[in-house]
């Protein structure tokens, strides 16, 4: 997905796509009039609500006055001394880079172990994919059934060690997000796995042959080899976990609901419950924030992953 | 892309042996080394059943069981089988308490004309985008694509459609979910259309044909395979949206990740997880079944887009 974005020309060459003059033939052939529908519907809902953001996130929008005001920095300021701006950004920022690594060495475990064409493995890639198009909501229910302190993860490791279990997985302040993640991982991990079995079924077999070759063992053949060359699956698989995790709303939602002490509360979470509370420009403020942080952090994170593509 | 098209769905058709398989039973090979592998053949399948007996099999195995179970029985959700399996008397009972008929229909009515909306709107902007070249379109394109990545202004959204009227209505949340999604499908169509020559459109142009005319016949019918995985993406994403439709239309309408989350959220229900998990298996099953007859296209559509 991100590597097409910065295709260059020649790039765009190499590949065999043709590049095309502006001649006034174009124009007339492929008239800026079929751009206008897709354009507006863009501007009316996505960048006009935006625009909004930098706007409102200034006023005292509520549902408890009927006028709105211009109030200056005040919703930073009190969102801010607070602790909560911080508190929240910290949350979402710590449970993106735990879903990232997460997912992807999940992922990347079960493609390298699914690896092989037999009936079995076929299978079971498909089974691994059902998380992904189940409701996210509903994982989180599932998990939060499962993770109760008389659960069934604890049953389970109770039932191996031989004494009961009474671990509160959702109850940790501190290990609790560690958890969620872990979830979030699981629904995903399936596309993860999908997209780097592409990848590794793009490798040159001759590449490893000429390795086995030289005695390079699996563990050799796959540092120095096929991770390097996998970095365009690695590209969409970070930027994707990293960038949509920021964004995650359903699984915190279904398992912990922010808790315990709001030490999962994620950007989302706030905007939604403070949303629920009437409290429109704090809810506007903290969508703001989200919005920054994600525009911010975007571009570097898909620019450094693209240059290690362009070492190779 | 379509190398990479062709690629995957190997990954999924292909039967066993690949060049690298053959490869591997050389007689040239150190002795060591064929053992291993002979170990490893072994190994493989047994780690991979256990890897998906744990992972999947556990949560899944939770589920049918809990909602084939009575109220007391599902009090504490465990792993042991239900005294009296009575998994379509909860099925009977989520149906009508959760209201999944009108749950389903309204997640269908937003649904359906979302995704028609992006698919063309998007494909004749993309159209247009990938054709010509002048530094003001590559600003337009960038602007475009950029919700790929950027979240949505989701509270002054609210706001927006409150002043036009649509607040909580189906067309105000089919508006949103259109400048949501539009970015990807403009993605994905542009990258497409760059790969179709150009000599295809100008046979017909020179029979006279329209800009309209070669959109609809020629241009359409070949981008029918990135159209198709824009529509898979696009609805699973809006299938399962639960937080932006509790903006909108939270109250308002029915879709059925928001009865879920009502199922589940209410006080009534808090404790009712054989309700809980029968929900959770009947809204999921429409996906379920599309996905499980289309599997091979779905896999090799989603996974064609991303590695180049």
């Amino acid at each position: 997905m991100t590597t097409t974005l910065g295709l260059s020309k020649g790039a765009a060459r190499a590949r065999g796509i043709r590049e095309f003059a502006a001649s006034p033939r174009a124009k007339q052939d492929h008239p800026l009039w079929f751009l206008i529908p897709a354009l507006v519907v863009l501007v009316v809902f996505f960048f006009i609500p935006t625009v909004f953001n930098f706007v409102y996130a200034f006023t005292d929008w509520s549902s408890f006055k009927s006028g709105i005001n211009f109030v200056g920095w005040d919703n930073f300021v009190s969102l801010f001394s607070s602790g909560q701006l911080l508190g929240a950004l910290w949350v979402t920022l710590v449970y993106a880079v735990l879903v990232a690594v997460f997912q992807n060495v999940f992922g990347l475990a079960l493609a390298l172990l699914l690896e092989r064409d037999t009936p079995l493995n076929r299978g079971l890639r498909v089974a691994f994919f059902i998380p992904v198009i189940m409701s996210a909501l509903a994982v989180g229910y599932i998990f939060q059934a499962m993770l109760k302190p008389d659960g069934a993860v604890n049953s389970i490791i109770g039932s191996i060690i031989g004494q009961p279990v009474d671990i509160a997985w959702l109850g940790s302040t501190t290990w609790t997000i560690v958890v969620v993640a872990l979830v979030h991982a699981w629904k995903w991990m399936g596309l993860s796995m999908l997209i780097y079995l592409a990848g590794l079924k793009t490798i040159d077999g001759d590449i490893l042959e000429a390795a086995r070759l030289d005695g390079a063992s699996w563990w050799t053949t796959f540092r120095s080899i096929r991770f390097p060359l996998l970095a365009p699956a690695v590209t969409f698989n970070v930027a994707t976990a990293l960038l949509g995790s920021m964004n995650g709303f359903d699984i915190v939602q279904a398992t912990t609901a922010g808790g315990p002490g709001g030490t999962t509360e994620l950007l989302n979470i706030f905007i939604f419950r403070t949303f629920g509370q009437g409290l429109f420009a704090q809810a506007t403020t903290m969508s703001l924030v989200l919005f920054l942080l994600v525009a911010v952090l975007a571009f570097p994170v898909i620019r450094t992953l693209r240059k290690r593509e362009d070492v190779l | 892309m379509t190398l990479t098209t062709d690629s995957t769905r190997a990954i999924v058709t292909r039967g066993g042996d690949g060049p690298r398989s053959a490869r591997r039973t050389r007689t040239d090979l150190p002795e060591g080394r064929g053992r291993r592998l002979h170990l490893g053949r072994i190994v493989q399948p047994v780690v991979a059943v256990l890897t998906a007996v744990l992972l999947l099999g556990i949560p899944f195995w939770l589920v049918i069981v809990t909602a084939s179970k009575n109220q007391a029985e599902a009090l504490n959700p465990n792993l042991s089988l239900p005294t009296e399996w009575q998994l379509f008397d909860n099925f009977a009972t989520v149906f009508t308490d959760g209201k999944m008929l009108p749950a389903f229909f309204g997640s269908l009515l937003v649904m359906v004309p979302s995704v028609l909306g992006v698919l063309v709107l998007g494909a004749m902007a993309a159209w247009v985008l990938a054709r010509r070249s002048s530094r003001a379109l590559a600003i337009v394109y960038a602007l475009a694509i950029s919700g790929i990545v950027l979240p949505p202004a989701v509270v002054t959204i609210v706001l927006l459609l409150r002043q036009l009227g649509l607040a909580g209505t189906p067309i105000g949340m089919i508006c949103v979910y259109m400048g949501m999604y539009l970015s990807t499908v403009i993605f994905f169509v542009t990258g497409f259309v760059r790969t179709i020559p150009p000599e295809l459109e100008e046979a017909a142009r020179v029979d006279g044909a329209s800009p309209v005319r070669v959109f609809v016949t020629i241009i359409l019918p070949l981008l029918m395979p990135v159209l198709a995985t824009a529509t898979i993406l696009i609805c699973l994403y809006i299938w399962n949206d639960v937080f932006y439709a509790l903006f909108v239309v939270g109250g308002r309408l029915d879709t059925l990740p928001l009865n879920l989350y009502q199922v589940a959220s209410s006080g009534l229900y808090l404790q009712n997880w054989h309700l809980i998990f029968a929900y959770i298996i009947l809204m999921s099953l429409p996906l379920l079944i599309t996905f499980m007859i289309a599997q091979r296209k779905i896999i090799s559509g989603i996974t064609g887009g991303a590695v180049k």
